[in-house]
């Protein structure tokens, strides 16, 4: 391998690892912060693929379906809590597991129905369309930049609001003791819900943003899901900055495995988290980092 | 443990509701019970639906019986879980007594199948799943396939790309599980049969869409032409990424048909011009397919694909069967030579049968122009898969 071929498979590391981040960033809120056991985080990400490609045949500006899916998202995100998760905090994660896997087949189920089963491909942006040579005969698209310089804003508008803000304060003290936090006077239970919202917005917006790249398909929210948890356990539960480290590692350790232990490839991501365990159980980083 | 729990109680939920949904009406009249284990929810619902509407649609036009036997349907969704396999074929041979059991997509799901009819002597006929055991080490007297096998199509890719294309190097991409194998497999037979020379293979677990590592080791490598076996989601997406790497233009990408069957939509404008080759085209110039087109589109109000065809030639060979046996269910031996020997009139050209039960059919070559497979020509005629392993005479 030369030079310019290791740097260009580094290149897709970081992208895909970034792609990653922004997938399992939602989930850090929802199972790190909130200690919610969250099996429909996948599905979030599927609803906001299938968004994508519904909004874009309606109004045909990808800038404007991102806008009213955020909207959506965050709304969707509010209702589900309200609705569902409020009553799940006290409960053994057993209840939790049961309830998010029922989300699962509902989501899969209305996708079918309100939509179907076929595939289907979004449109890249005309203003994002296009690609950049690179290396000798191959092209980058700019619309994978675009995405991994939106995946990367995000990453440090959440480590910014977590680690410096009052609001990330709050979070922080409440994912440690939560009538504590209630006793100085703040309405925690809002407060959470609105965190849980920001989680599945972040989920429903990386598939919205993915879905030019990745086409929109039945099913696609269960192989997201299993490495968004990979992604929380080896960054350490609840910790930004972990998911970062760990989204990049496992973007680096995929891509190079796929081009030098073809046989290995599906294994070396747990194969690492296993190790990553033995050495640091809490994993990378601490809760609230 | 939590997992195993909800499995099970929907699993229960499942037996429950199949159990009440289906009648057992016994009569005295004789017929036939024909067995559907077939996907109808998840990702191959479309297809397991297809193939059911084909099999009837050729027992409608003989009147709805066969050799005049009348036709009962059982229906098991086999949601293309291996796992599942076993018991649900069981439930249909044990609980139903079906004589005839019709499955399935999945290429796992129909080794499972296989088996249990291997065990318990049951007729099966496989009107999709390629997996080349099925036809190879594991082939039997009373297991027929109506589709194809992974090795035709691909086998007859690798004879085009270097004979009438002239490319002397190639990649082979697949993710890494037996159908991938035996699909880049073929093709690298037949390709070095004709000097080309297969540089690498390259694979990904199954099912990870993550191609840029391998477009950049495609770009790296330089070969004249790349070959790929990925269908549903992820030839959608390797045919768009393959485009967007800027690779389309100066190194040709093949594939088998399901590269860009039922995904074209998705595809656009990044698989337009692309070849594969498939035993069933779009713009076919056979009269029994445009009859076939027209009366699938009246009965079902849908257009039929090549799923619809395969289910259909199931039935035709079933049909084959009784007639060589005169309607006598019991004659089993009869009903078996009479497979092996039919000769299917085919919407996609006739074919006759293999020692190892696999149709001998015509490979085309088809190009892909808007939201068409357009038939090119012939790629290879007759062609026969090796049934490797298999010791069926």
């Amino acid at each position: 391998m030369d030079l310019t071929t290791f740097l260009i498979q580094c290149l897709n590391s970081v992208q895909y690892g970034l792609l990653l981040f922004l997938v399992a960033s939602g989930l850090t809120l929802i199972f790190g912060i909130m200690g919610v056991i969250n099996l429909a985080h996948g599905s979030f990400y599927m609803i906001g693929a299938y968004l994508a490609y519904t909004l874009a045949s309606y109004t045909g500006n990808f800038a404007l379906s991102l806008l009213i899916g955020i909207v959506l998202s965050v709304l969707f995100g509010y209702l589900l809590e309200w609705g569902f998760f409020s009553f799940l905090y006290e409960r053994e994660h057993l209840l939790q597991v049961l309830m998010t896997f029922g989300l699962i087949l509902v989501f899969e189920e209305l996708r079918s129905i309100l939509v179907d089963d076929d595939v289907h491909g979004v449109p890249v942006p005309s203003w994002l369309e296009g690609s950049i040579p690179i290396g000798n005969n191959m092209t980058y698209p700019i619309y994978r930049l675009f995405m991994s310089g939106v995946c990367l804003a995000i990453a440090v508008a959440m480590y910014y609001l977590i680690r410096k803000t009052r609001i990330g304060m709050m979070v922080r003290a409440g994912a440690t003791n939560r009538e504590m936090v209630q006793s100085l006077g703040i309405n925690i239970s809002l407060l959470y819900r609105f965190v849980f919202a920001g989680g599945v917005a972040l989920a429903i917006f990386a598939g919205m943003i993915a879905s030019p790249v990745s086409s929109v398909y039945p099913g696609m929210g269960n192989s997201v899901l299993i490495l968004s948890f990979v992604v929380v356990v080896i960054g350490g539960i609840g910790s930004v900055k972990g998911a970062l480290v760990a989204a990049l590692l496992i973007g680096f350790v995929e891509t190079f495995g796929i081009v030098f232990w073809q046989q290995a490839a599906g294994a070396l991501v747990y194969v690492l988290m296993a190790a990553i365990l033995l050495w640091k159980p809490e994993g990378l980083f601490k809760q609230g980092t | 443990m939590n997992k195993s729990i909800t499995t099970r109680a929907l699993s229960l939920i499942g037996a429950t509701a199949l159990a009440l949904g289906i009648s057992t009406g016994a009569a005295a009249q004789e017929k036939v019970k024909v067995g559907f284990m077939l996907p109808y929810s998840g990702t191959y619902a479309a297809l397991g639906n297809n193939i059911e509407e084909g099999f009837r649609l050729y027992v409608e036009e003989q009147g709805g019986k066969l050799e005049g036997l009348d036709i009962e349907y059982f229906k098991v969704d086999d949601e293309s879980d291996p796992s599942k396999a076993p018991d649900n074929a069981n439930r249909l041979i044990k609980r139903d007594q079906v004589d005839v059991l019709v499955g399935t997509v999945h290429s796992g799901v129909a080794m499972g199948m296989a088996k249990v009819a291997r065990d318990t002597n049951t007729l099966l006929i496989i009107p999709n799943a390629g997996a080349g055991a099925i036809t190879g080490p594991l082939c039997a007297p009373n297991i027929f396939r109506s589709s194809f096998s992974n090795w035709q199509p691909a086998y007859a890719m690798g004879l085009v790309a270097a004979e009438k294309f002239g490319h002397k190097t190639a990649v082979t991409v697949s993710w890494s599980y037996a159908a991938g194998d035996e699909s880049t497999g073929g093709f690298k037979e037949g390709f070095e049969s004709k000097g080309g020379k297969v540089l690498k293979h390259l694979s990904l677990p199954f099912p990870n869409v993550e191609f840029q590592p391998i477009l950049t080791e495609i770009a790296n490598l330089k070969p004249d032409a790349v070959y790929v076996f990925f269908a549903g989601g992820g030839a959608v997406k390797w045919v768009l990424d393959y485009a967007a790497a800027g690779l389309k233009d100066s190194i040709p990408l093949y594939g088998p048909g399901f590269l860009t069957d039922g995904t074209l939509e998705g595809q656009g404008k990044a698989a337009e011009g692309l070849y594969t080759t498939l035993h069933y085209a779009d713009d076919l110039d056979i009269e029994k397919d445009r009859q076939f087109r027209a009366a699938y589109e009246k009965r079902f109000n849908h257009a039929p694909d090549v799923y619809s065809v395969q289910g259909y030639d199931a039935a035709q060979l079933l049909h084959a069967g009784l007639k060589a046996a005169k309607g006598e269910l019991k004659n089993r031996d009869a009903i078996i030579k009479g497979m092996r020997a039919a000769t299917i009139d085919s919407p996609r050209g006739t074919f006759t049968m293999s020692r190892a039960h696999d149709p001998i059919q015509d490979m085309y070559l088809r190009r892909v122009e808007g939201n068409l497979n357009k038939f090119v020509e012939v790629a290879v005629k007759s062609l026969e898969d090796p049934a490797r392993g298999c010791r069926m005479k």
